[in-house]
């Protein structure tokens, strides 16, 4: 596995919001191919890592790199990241009102496209495209008619995210608690849309909180984020412990590292 | 700086000649109106003036203005200064004076009479001022003074045909001038009707339109209303409209305000019939050092009945808007069923918007709601397009379109629908934001 290519670095990165440190030096390797997943309680920086990485405004990186494809992200505007292959599934999806979702998502895979010196596509092309995607996630045909988001279920909303997903395919994708607050029904249909993205050039950030989602998806590597640190990394089995244990077993034995 | 009493006066020697062109009928009305405009002038003093609290009349008020006449335009200005369809009853006005060479045969099905004309329905003529209450409004009193011109819509019971009428009041922009368009709709039973009032052109120097329309809704029938204001910064434009609703009758409105330097807009619709319902809405796009004023009123008189006050505003540069709307439930207004709100988009610090939602409520059987809002576009937005590949710009210009658009597609004649997408949504700025 550590054949393959490193997507992405996270070295050493420390990000701050007015004045309060929140990600206090994260270091984090991920191959093509990978698929991580980054646990930790409420408030401990994992959507901060995953907005930083897409390119949120309202950050600063106080220290460390983002080094993605071989090129510092730090300076690099959210919708070029986007169109260079990294992809935000949002913690909580935007409603935009009165914009159409065909509309969105054509001006969105279009946009990628034309970075990648491709031409748009046909309505026809995109049709099709949308057809088959839409399948994919099992959203309600009527919805890609509607304003984007607005009025949608919880669980629609998330499966508008892995929709996007699957319409743009980028490198790597950041699934930011897109399990929260989903049925089994729909976890199941987020999942398979996730396993179907994934590939040996394809790779996974899943952040959240709880270790159902990863019933679903199997991730090669587990990392606990706690107080802006990653406080243990290791494999599959580490999410089954935490969930069995508790955070608070993570952080005690992190303050036993700490003070011997 | 002048009193109430030379605004009137000095505009004594042109009212005298225009009663001497103009057909018989009217002069007494005229005549009453004078009177009145002399006694109340026009609103310039604001203290204790709650119609115009946030705007200013004192502007439009203090040139001394000459009646505006024709000159010399072709017809393709004027179509591309407003909405056209070969298969609409399109018809035209210039500085207030319709021209009969640019407009369409008049229809067999509606009649569509000129003002200035003799052949106008006689019968009709009582409507003419009965629901435009000017005894304390001085750009009303002044319209109906002066009115040289306009339209008479008049449409028989049961007519039905989708007949689109569209008056176009086509302002050259002549230095120094006023006109007063005015217009009669009345439709009779279980009829339908589409009506789409424009106030276009304008030019480097101050004009003034003052247009006064009264509409007649009958029993049981729809008369769809669309206003379009488009003028030059240098024009002002002063509009009423007020309306009467008949028992179970339907008045759709959809207007648009997109330029003048003051533009205000004054609506009042009288729900008095049961089962009676209105659907105002309205978009309105300032920049620059515009000003718009959305004055519109709605007073429910009978039980059951429907209102809904549907507002949107977007607002740049160093414009201002203002958002009046009150809604009255009277005592025996029981059952009334009205929401109102008003909802702003500001793309700059120095826009404002005062929006002023009210409700008084005497029935005790209602069902009513309001509210208004004023925001930026939401930074959480724009970041979400972004992190989907749209450019800034693009964001930018789909919130926006989106936000118009809420009105816009709401427009059911589907050719109207499309020029307001092209001459609407196309002058909107993009790209006004700094995260
Ligand atoms: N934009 C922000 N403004 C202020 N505080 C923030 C902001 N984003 C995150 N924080 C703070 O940073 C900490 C980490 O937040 P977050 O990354 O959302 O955690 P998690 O996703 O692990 O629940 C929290 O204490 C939160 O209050
Ligand atoms: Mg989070």
């Amino acid at each position: 596995m550590s054949k393959s290519d490193k997507l992405i670095e996270v070295k050493d990165l420390r990000v701050s919001v007015e004045e309060t440190e929140i990600l206090k030096g994260i270091n984090l390797s991920i191959h093509e191919g990978e698929v991580h997943a980054i646990m930790g309680p409420n408030g401990s920086g994992k959507s901060t890592l995953a907005n930083v990485i897409a390119g949120r405004p309202g950050y600063s990186v106080t220290g460390g790199d983002i080094v993605y494809k071989g090129q510092s992200l730090l300076e690099v505007e959210p919708e070029i990241r986007a169109r260079s292959g990294i992809f935000l599934a949002f913690q909580y999806p935007v409603e935009l009102p009165g914009v159409r979702t065909w509309q969105f998502l054509k001006s969105a895979i279009d946009a990628v496209r034309k970075e990648n010196g491709e031409d748009e596509l046909s309505v026809r092309e995109f049709d099709q495209l949308l057809e088959e995607k839409r399948n994919l996630v099992e959203m309600d045909p009527d919805l890609v008619k509607r304003s984007v988001n607005e009025g949608f279920s919880g669980g629609e909303k998330k499966r508008n995210e892995i929709l996007q997903l699957a319409l743009l395919d980028p490198s790597l994708a950041l699934l930011d608690e897109t399990d929260s607050g989903l049925d089994i029904d729909a976890l199941r249909i987020v999942s398979h849309g996730v396993n179907v993205f994934k590939s040996p050039e394809k790779s996974v950030l899943i952040v959240t909180h709880y270790q159902r989602i990863l019933d679903y998806i199997t991730p090669d590597f587990v990392h606990v984020l706690v107080d802006g640190r990653i406080v243990r990394s290791g494999d599959s089995k580490l999410a089954l412990e935490l969930e069995e244990k508790g955070y608070e077993w993570v952080r005690e034995s992190v303050g036993e590292e700490v003070n011997s | 700086m002048q009193d109430t009493i030379t605004i009137a006066d000095q505009y004594q020697e042109d009212f005298q000649d225009l009663c001497a062109t103009l057909p018989e009928w009217s002069s007494e009305f005229r005549n009453e109106a004078m009177l009145i405009f002399k006694q109340i002038g026009l609103p310039v003093h604001r203290k204790g003036n709650e119609k115009w609290k946030y705007t200013s009349a004192r502007p439009i008020a203090e040139p001394q203005y000459s009646l505006a006449t024709f000159e010399e335009v072709d017809l393709d200005t004027i179509k591309k200064a407003a909405p056209w369809h070969d298969s609409w009853l399109n018809v035209v006005f210039v500085n207030g004076q319709y021209q009969g060479t640019f407009s369409s045969d008049t229809s067999p099905a509606i009649q569509v009479s000129n003002i200035a004309s003799d052949d106008f329905p006689q019968d009709i003529v009582e409507s003419i001022g009965g629901i435009m209450d000017y005894s304390d409004d001085g750009f009303a009193a002044w319209n109906s003074a002066f009115m040289s011109d306009g339209s008479i819509i008049s449409v028989p019971d049961g007519e039905n045909s989708g007949l689109v009428i569209n008056l176009i009041f086509f302002n050259q922009g002549v230095p120094g001038t006023v006109n007063h368009p005015r217009v009669l709709v009345t439709s009779g039973k279980k009829s339908s009707v589409n009506v789409i009032e424009n106030y276009v052109g304008g030019g480097e120097d101050n004009t003034l339109t003052n247009s006064v329309s009264e509409i007649y809704v009958g029993e049981g029938s729809t008369v769809n209303h669309y206003r379009l204001m488009s003028e030059t910064d240098h024009t002002y434009d002063v509009g009423y409209g007020r309306v009467k609703i008949g028992t179970g009758g339907r008045f759709n409105s959809r207007a648009f305000f997109r330029g003048s330097g003051i533009g205000r807009y004054d609506l009042n619709v009288l729900v008095d019939g049961e089962n009676a319902s209105c659907d105002l809405q309205g978009l309105y796009f300032t920049s620059g050092n515009q000003h718009m004023d959305n004055f519109i009123n709605i007073d429910h008189l009978k039980p059951h009945c429907q209102s809904n006050l549907f507002y949107k505003g977007i607002l740049d540069g160093k414009s201002r808007a203002v958002f009046g709307g009150t809604v009255l439930v009277r005592k025996e207004a029981q059952k009334t069923d009205s929401i109102q709100s008003d909802k702003n988009l500001i793309l700059s610090p120095d826009a404002e918007v005062d929006s002023k939602p009210a409700l008084f409520i005497y029935a005790d059987d209602v069902k009513c709601a309001h509210g208004a809002t004023a925001g930026n576009i939401d930074a959480d937005t724009v970041f979400y397009m972004r992190s989907r590949g749209v450019d800034l710009e693009t964001a930018s210009r789909l919130i926006i379109y989106g936000f118009a658009g809420e009105v816009i597609d709401k427009v059911e004649i589907e050719e109207l629908r499309a020029y307001l997408e092209e001459a609407f949504l196309t002058s909107l700025p993009s790209h006004r934001f700094e995260f």
